[in-house]
């Protein structure tokens, strides 16, 4: 996950999506690599971006922004600087998962899809990482931890809250 | 010469042992290394699977491969005061790894080479026997390719367990072109993880197995769709794509032979129901993943219209060896109608969770107990969720039936993606059905009343009965309501989201009893 756009005070969202748009558009079915590659830059996926989108695709706002609505992973609004998942499928839960998600809010005073105050972190659910054998198991953006019990996570949250730091 | 000849050591770039720190051993190996002056050759190799030794550090000595394991940086320069570097014993050490009883009771097909090479090189590939199934096939006609797949028994790895060689029979007789291949790397079942593995430790596994795929049929284009969860395997797949294109293994003119196939990586976007076919066809077309009616079936007008062979990650990662050894050599692991090996996944409360590849027919006895080794907590294991989140509970009375398709259907369960997610007897099984039907709500496309609507009241009963109230009621009227979603679902989403709640409910009735 980029963390450029909580750093940028006021992006220019139509010039940096337009190019986006254009390396893009001429895939088939390359709705979904477009919004990806702008989560990717931006954090998140502007406004701004749907008319584009649309009329770069030929289609209309309101196919782009039922593609937008209906996918989990794209945000409508910028996140944090980190973006922290915490994973509430089966093999986490028989490994305590529900406890430390428990801790998890309770530490950071948040609620899923919400950013905390500093701007350091967004927490979100996420429906399995894959890591079942290393369960419980979290995200920090692109960075997947196992084995998390209550101790490794508050060590993890110090060091997000550093500066730009990851654990 | 000898003394100063880097020695060879390996660790896991797998995103399960990084995730346990790997990275940071690397790091510390290299930087005793530099200091004893014994130079070492770090090889990040896939995962063997076995990860509660996570990081499994591995020397090669003239003996063979020793393991040391689980590894921390802080324990790197105890291992080299030891002399681990020539195979002296540790606390740590399990001795030669092939010989583990861990995987020396495994029988690995698919996962042959995963965790012993270098997963992007190509060389270290073909020394291990890769596109040896490619280079045969590409010298078949496509209608051999198929009989071959369809005499080695390959079923669908993905759920479904259908015959894998009959659905590529329908697309390479189907008339339109172009003709496509997508490599359904989906892999959103919880407890599952051997998709992700093979992308990480073996990828040109998956990219030889779906060129054969392509060949069979006669396509000329494929997608891989990979989750979003999985950014480490993104990466890898995406880099053994271009490489593999470089060398001739993709492309214009594969292997030399004229044909064509350009395989291209996507990316999902965190939906459940992307994984089921006809969604992920709308998700790659670009469009939200609702499930498509049936008829057409893809294998006659799939993405963009045209026929579609769509197959599990790792039914196309076992097509490979199956060119390479022959039908026979697969179609002779397993029992019934089951044949060839799945590489099973043990996940959840269990002291040795991680990827056993075996031969249907084992019990999962003989998975919890043998390989798995009991519980993590030490406590009494109660109850297995098999096949994913919409699998159905095994009680302990059931832990003697063989792992066999047939078998399982038999008594309500599926093998599904081989996921085996084991909980002990702290667990409260009401809380995992209203799970199950919370899932079921939160994923479902919207696309039919039963799994929309039904799930979300589906929550709300079992809320009901968990507090006590009208308990014979709305126990019955849970009942009916898996029912309708059973019967009236379009999909398996809705379909089977009752398989976890009636399990539960026959199994574990004094969950459900006021307390
Ligand atoms: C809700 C739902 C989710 C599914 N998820 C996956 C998945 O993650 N991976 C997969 O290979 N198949 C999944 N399937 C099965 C696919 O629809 C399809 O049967 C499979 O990709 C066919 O490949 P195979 O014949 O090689 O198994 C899912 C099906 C349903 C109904
Ligand atoms: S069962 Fe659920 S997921 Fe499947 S088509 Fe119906 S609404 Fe969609
Ligand atoms: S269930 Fe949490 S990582 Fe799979």
């Amino acid at each position: 996950m980029s963390n450029s756009a909580a750093a940028d005070p006021a992006p220019d969202h139509a010039g940096q999506v337009g190019p986006i748009i254009a390396a893009h558009r001429d895939r088939p079915g390359a709705m979904l690599p477009i919004l990806h590659a702008i989560q990717r830059h931006l954090g998140w996926v502007p406004g701004a971006a749907v008319p584009l989108i649309a009329n770069a695709l030929n289609c209309s706002r309101a196919e782009v922004q039922g593609v937008l609505d209906f996918y989990h992973d794209f945000r409508r609004a910028p996140p944090g600087r980190h973006v922290l998942q915490l994973c509430r499928a089966e093999s986490c839960q028989a490994l305590g998962g529900l406890a430390l998600e428990a801790h998890a809010r309770a530490v950071l005073g948040l609620d899923y899809y919400q950013t905390s105050a500093d701007g350091a972190l967004t927490l979100e659910p996420v429906y399995c990482l894959g890591n079942c054998a290393c369960s419980p198991a979290v995200r920090v953006d692109d960075e997947i931890l196992g084995r998390v019990d209550q101790e490794r996570f508050d060590a993890l949250i110090a060091g997000l809250r550093g500066v730009g730091a990851t654990a | 010469m000898t003394a100063t000849q880097p020695q060879r050591v390996y660790v896991p770039g797998d995103s399960g042992a990084l995730s346990v720190g790997a990275d940071q051993v690397a790091r510390s190996l290299q930087i005793e290394a530099q200091r004893c002056g014994l130079p070492i050759e770090l090889v990040r190799n896939g995962s063997r699977g076995l990860y509660w030794l996570e990081p499994l550090v591995e020397v090669e000595t003239p003996a063979g491969r020793m393991a040391y394991g689980p590894v921390r940086a802080q324990d790197v320069p105890d291992l080299f005061a030891a002399g681990f570097l020539s195979g002296e014993p540790h606390r740590l050490g399990h001795g030669l790894t092939a010989l583990m009883p861990y995987l020396a009771g495994q029988e690995r097909l698919t996962f042959a080479r995963v965790g012993l090479t270098d997963p992007l090189s190509l060389d270290d590939y073909q020394a291990h026997g890769g596109f040896a199934g490619l280079k045969r096939a590409i010298g078949l006609e496509p209608a051999a390719i198929v009989q071959e797949v369809t005499d080695s028994g390959l079923r669908g790895r993905g759920g479904a367990a259908f015959p894998t060689g009959i659905k590529w029979a329908t697309v390479r007789d189907a008339p339109l072109t172009p003709k496509y291949v997508v490599c359904n790397a989906d892999e959103g079942d919880s407890g599952t993880f051997s998709d992700r593995m093979l992308m990480e430790g073996d990828p040109y596994c998956l990219i030889e197995g779906t060129t054969i795929a392509a060949l069979a049929v006669g396509a000329t284009q494929g997608y891989i769709y990979s989750r979003s969860e999985y950014p480490h395997a993104f990466r890898i797949m995406e880099t053994a794509i271009a490489r593999a294109r470089a060398a001739g293994f993709l492309g214009p003119d594969l292997l030399g032979s004229g044909r064509s196939f350009e395989l291209e990586l996507r990316m999902g976007a965190g939906a459940y129901i992307c994984g089921e076919e006809t969604a992920m066809l709308e998700s790659l077309e670009g469009r939200p993943g609702l499930v498509r009616f049936k008829p057409p079936l893809p294998a006659i007008a799939g993405l963009f219209g045209r026929p579609t062979v769509i197959n599990n990650a790792m039914s196309l990662a076992s097509v490979p060896i199956i060119l390479a050894q022959g039908a026979a050599f697969y179609r002779d692991y397993g029992v019934g109608r089951s044949h060839g090996t799945l590489p099973f996944q043990l996940a959840g409360n269990i002291r040795h969770g991680g990827l056993v590849e075996k031969a249907f027919g084992l019990t999962l006895n003989e998975m919890l107990y043998d390989y798995g080794g009991g519980s993590a907590s030490g406590r009494p294991i109660r109850a297995v969720q098999v096949g994913g989140p919409l699998g159905a509970y095994v009680p302990e009375s059931q832990f003697d039936i063989p792992l066999d398709y047939e078998a399982y259907a038999k008594i309500g369960a599926m093998i599904g993606h081989g996921g085996i997610v084991v909980f002990d007897d702290t667990v409260d099984m009401a809380r995992m059905a209203r799970y199950a039907m919370e899932f079921c709500a939160h994923e479902s496309c919207g696309k039919c009343t039963p799994c929309r609507i039904g799930s979300r009241r589906g929550v709300e009963v079992i809320d009901r009965i968990i507090a006590g109230q009208a308990r014979a009621a709305n126990l019955a009227l849970l009942e009916s309501l898996c029912d309708t979603m059973l019967n009236g679902s379009l999909c398996a989403l809705g379909g089977m989201a009752p398989y976890p709640v009636q399990s539960a409910l026959r199994h574990f009735p004094e969950d459900f009893a006021p307390s």
